[in-house]
């Protein structure tokens, strides 16, 4: 089983007792009544859905129920990081190095 | 207490039993229960109202000297009060929490939840058949708790002694979570 850092919790726990909750770091325009379709539709729906690292939010729903954000590679399932909603994004080529995994 | 037949509350778990040699299912008595949820500037003035300290580390629960009533981290800024209701009801313990005046949630779930105690040296292994997280006593410690997973059912589990398991669960799960543990029990050896 998947064990995944949670950063509340500070400790690793198994994957069944999290959810994925979608991409993370998406900020919400300012004046959204204001926003063009487009733009809303850009904002609301589409998504990178990158192949490689990508960074996500998290949420321990079965465990003490907070989001946090988690930085995984979606071809090797490995989590490079996981870390506090909030917080800004860490870099990723410190992690990869850090982790010792190639890009 | 004198109430017409049938209206006598009935413990969703009444008359249940499970035992194996090593192990023993039981239906915790009925208990006040509380969800309580609070900023860190909050704590001390609900500490003082419970009269206990409300547990900041994870995974940690904290039971009062009498043994009577204990609070159990759930999350950053949520816990579990457990109370066996002898020295009031739980509307005096909200009453209390409320008269602090710190923003706080507290919430009577008293009837929501029930309880199964695992008792027995094959406590842990019984538990272990359907939660995944590890129960040693080294990853976990007497007065762990956690919000977790039960099979196909979210569960609180609070280890109160080496051999001592108490599975917080909701009312219309318990019969679930009974069935479930009893059948793990048939297996451990």
């Amino acid at each position: 089983m998947l064990l995944i850092h949670c950063p509340y919790c500070a400790e690793e726990r198994p994957e069944i007792e999290f959810r994925h909750a979608g991409e993370a770091h998406i900020a919400r325009p300012d004046a959204m009544a204001d926003l063009s379709e487009e733009a809303f539709q850009g904002y609301f729906f589409i998504r990178d859905n990158r192949k490689g690292e990508v960074f996500e939010r998290w949420r321990h729903i079965h465990g003490c129920g907070r989001f946090f954000n988690a930085v995984r590679n979606t071809i090797t399932d490995k989590f490079l990081a996981t870390y506090e909603a909030g917080k800004p994004k860490p870099d990723l080529d410190a992690l990869k190095a850090q982790k010792g995994t190639s890009a | 207490m004198d109430s017409p037949v049938g209206m006598e509350r009935i413990h969703p778990l009444q008359n249940r039993r499970g035992a194996s040699a090593h192990v023993g299912l039981t239906p915790a008595p009925p208990a006040i229960r509380i969800a309580l949820r609070a900023g860190g500037d909050a704590l001390s003035a609900l500490s003082m109202a419970i009269g206990l300290d409300l547990p900041r580390a994870p995974k940690t629960a904290v039971v009062n000297g009498d043994g009577d009533r204990s609070v159990l981290w759930l999350g950053p800024d949520e816990w579990l009060l457990i109370d066996d209701g002898e020295n009031g009801e739980a509307a005096d313990l909200l009453a209390r929490l409320a008269e602090t005046g710190v923003l706080h949630s507290a919430v009577d779930v008293s009837h929501r939840n029930t309880a199964i105690m695992v008792t027995g040296e094959a406590a842990a292994s019984v538990l272990a058949a359907g939660c995944p997280q590890d129960l040693s006593l080294k990853a976990f410690p007497v007065n762990a708790c956690s919000r977790t997973v039960l099979g196909k059912i979210e569960v609180v589990i609070w280890r109160m002694a080496d051999d001592m398991f108490r599975v917080e669960c909701w009312r219309s799960f318990s019969d679930y979570a009974f069935a479930f543990l009893s059948e793990a029990a048939k297996d451990v050896r």
